[in-house]
């Protein structure tokens, strides 16, 4: 059997919440695996990581380099095709670190590349049974990988959930040596931190989301005219922002912001995880959307197959007469 | 700058309910509206923006069949100076490293500066840009969302990280991008543009033009296979409301009162 590693991504010390679930998913490909944690940076900030990972890791490679310090996909790449012994499989989160660096570590591998893995059903001999999604998550597929060579596969995260398994004692064995000198095409500047935008949806009871559905700019109002009427905020999907109809700092999801709502009114949006990721906090979920088979509705607790630009204009009417009946 | 930009064409999901067949191991493909991978449309533009502000030339290529010329009129409509289709037997049933060693072996045969393609297709793994890359040799930088040319051979890009921060990056020409969704506004494309560009011949290549080994390619060299599709048994899903609109109105504002949302 390859050996099993993670690669653990982590900021100032501490890892991502993805680190016990890429031990959770290693447990998925071979019950018996002791699975190895990777852990690239630099300094103090790089020991608390490893530390952090030895309840959960029988054991941690360090691999340490000022160059290191920001973890550059590029350099990481040639920092793993030193370290990882041929054959291996390495699984990492499926974000814009995993995105960045894995497929490009399959072709140096050699190896199988999978991706964005929401669950795993296990080892056939040299094939590895696994799903994912196509089509923004309206359909699953089965998806068999010869792994004879090894694999680097990225998985979902959230898909897979932290087992509760006995704490080991993990070790932490220093590999910066092995790697050598790194240097890349692509060198990192700096992160600019996203502008707040007019209105804070992360400060909101109630949003009025819109995604694709809206259809145009100039039906942004009718979700503003409801979010008045209710006294919420409207907030969107990606499409939304792609379009240019609303500002970045209205999306909602795992590349905008992470909302934590009492209620969320989902209006013409389809589901997609990346979206789904943002809303935190388990509101109360309802969905209007004209596809019965939006994937909005396996996670919604009420859901409306509707069209939103009739049901949104006559629901924000219903609003406004019922305040005028209270106001009387 | 000469530009390659790898395009698909690819379901339209927001112009289909994406099903499954009766068979239920593949989605049903008869009445599918079929369209430019969207990502793929955005990186065209992108190219096509440079381009406009420095020179060059923008190539559009597609591995796929001759279903896939309309996608590189409609580029080629945008403004993109040349489209190329690959096409051979013995591809189908490339996995993304195939299509990656198929689209290396074009790649070598221009000399091009800049390799775009789109972050992800719509029932693809955000793969071939970053495997195209490694097997060039080339720096690669993912989900990128702006791109400035500087002086000495070299760009600036962002790319898109976690809570809609920006990763500011520079990064060595030639490179391979992928682009992210919203980078820019993709020009409009009409009937009357796609007439226009009807009639210039689209050169195709296969595998013995590339030089690609048909054995590394193709199902015979897939390591991944796609088995079927399925559409998981669903948990508890939403409670449906089958009112007319008026009652389900009344409940909608019920329920938002009720869990504490009205002022």
């Amino acid at each position: 059997m390859a050996r099993i590693f993670a690669y653990i991504v982590h900021k100032v010390g501490v890892v991502d919440d993805t680190a016990a679930q890429l031990a959770a998913a290693v447990k998925k490909i071979d019950a018996a695996a002791s699975p190895t944690a990777i852990v690239t940076g630099r300094g103090v900030d790089l020991d608390a990581a490893c530390n952090s990972l030895c309840a959960s890791y029988a054991e941690i490679w360090k691999i340490s380099s000022e160059a290191l310090a920001y973890p550059n996909a590029e350099l990481v790449r040639q920092a793993l095709v030193k370290v990882l012994p041929p054959g291996s499989i390495l699984l990492v989160a499926h974000e814009h670190f995993g995105i960045d660096l894995a497929p490009g570590l399959s072709i140096k591998m050699n190896s199988a590349f999978v991706s964005d893995v929401i669950d795993i059903s296990g080892l056939e001999g040299s094939y590895l049974d696994i799903v994912r999604q196509e089509f923004g998550g309206q359909v699953s597929a089965h998806v068999r990988c010869d792994i004879s060579a090894g694999a680097v596969v990225t998985l979902r995260p959230g898909a897979f959930k932290a087992a509760e398994s006995a704490p080991v004692a993990g070790i932490v064995v220093d590999k910066s040596t092995e790697v050598g000198v790194l240097t890349a095409g692509r060198r990192y500047l700096g992160t600019i931190v996203a502008e707040a935008g007019d209105v804070d949806i992360t400060k909101h009871n109630v949003l009025v989301s819109i995604g694709r559905g809206i259809q145009e700019k100039e039906n942004v109002a009718i979700a503003e005219e409801l979010a008045e009427a209710l006294g919420a905020a409207v907030s969107c999907s990606r499409p939304v922002v792609d379009a240019k109809w609303m500002e970045k700092s209205r999306q909602v999801g795992s590349s905008g912001k992470t909302v934590k709502p009492k209620v969320y009114l989902a209006c013409g949006i389809s589901g997609a995880f990346q979206h789904l990721a943002g809303i935190k906090g388990g509101p109360f979920l309802i969905a209007i959307n004209k596809n019965p088979k939006a994937p909005i509705f396996q996670v919604a607790d009420i859901g409306i197959v509707d069209d939103i630009l009739e049901f949104l204009p006559e629901l924000t009417d219903k609003v406004h007469e019922m305040h005028s009946v209270a106001a009387k | 700058m000469e530009i390659l930009v790898c395009a698909r064409r690819v379901p339209d999901t927001s112009e289909n309910e994406i099903e499954l067949n009766c068979a239920g191991n593949d989605i049903k493909r008869d009445e599918l509206v079929y369209s430019i991978n969207e990502a793929d449309n955005y990186a065209v533009e992108e190219a096509l923006q440079i381009v406009a502000r420095i020179g060059g030339n923008v190539t559009v290529v597609t591995v796929g069949s001759e279903d896939d010329e309309e996608v590189l009129r409609r580029e080629m409509a945008m403004g993109a100076s040349h489209g190329v289709l690959i096409t051979d037997d013995a591809f189908s049933g490339s996995d993304g490293r195939g299509i990656a060693t198929i689209l290396k072996a074009f790649a070598q045969k221009g000399n091009y500066d800049l390799i775009l393609t789109g972050v992800q297709a719509e029932d693809g793994a955000a793969q071939v840009g970053g495997m195209l890359a490694a097997m060039l040799d080339y720096p690669f930088a993912s989900l990128v969302t702006s791109i400035e040319v500087l002086d000495g051979g070299k760009l600036k890009i962002s790319r898109e990280v976690e809570g809609g921060n920006k990763e500011m990056n520079e990064i060595d020409l030639p490179c391979v991008l992928s682009i992210q969704t919203g980078i820019n506004e993709p020009r409009y494309v009409g009937m009357r543009g796609i007439r226009a560009v009807a009639a210039v011949p689209i050169p195709t290549f296969g595998a013995s033009e590339l030089g690609v080994d048909p054995d590394a390619v193709g199902e015979a060299g897939a390591k991944v296979k796609r088995v079927d599709y399925f559409v998981p048994a669903l948990g508890k899903g939403a409670e449906i409301l089958h009112g007319n609109r008026e009652e389900n109105i009344d409940r909608v504002l019920e329920l938002v009162a009720a869990k504490g949302g009205l002022k």
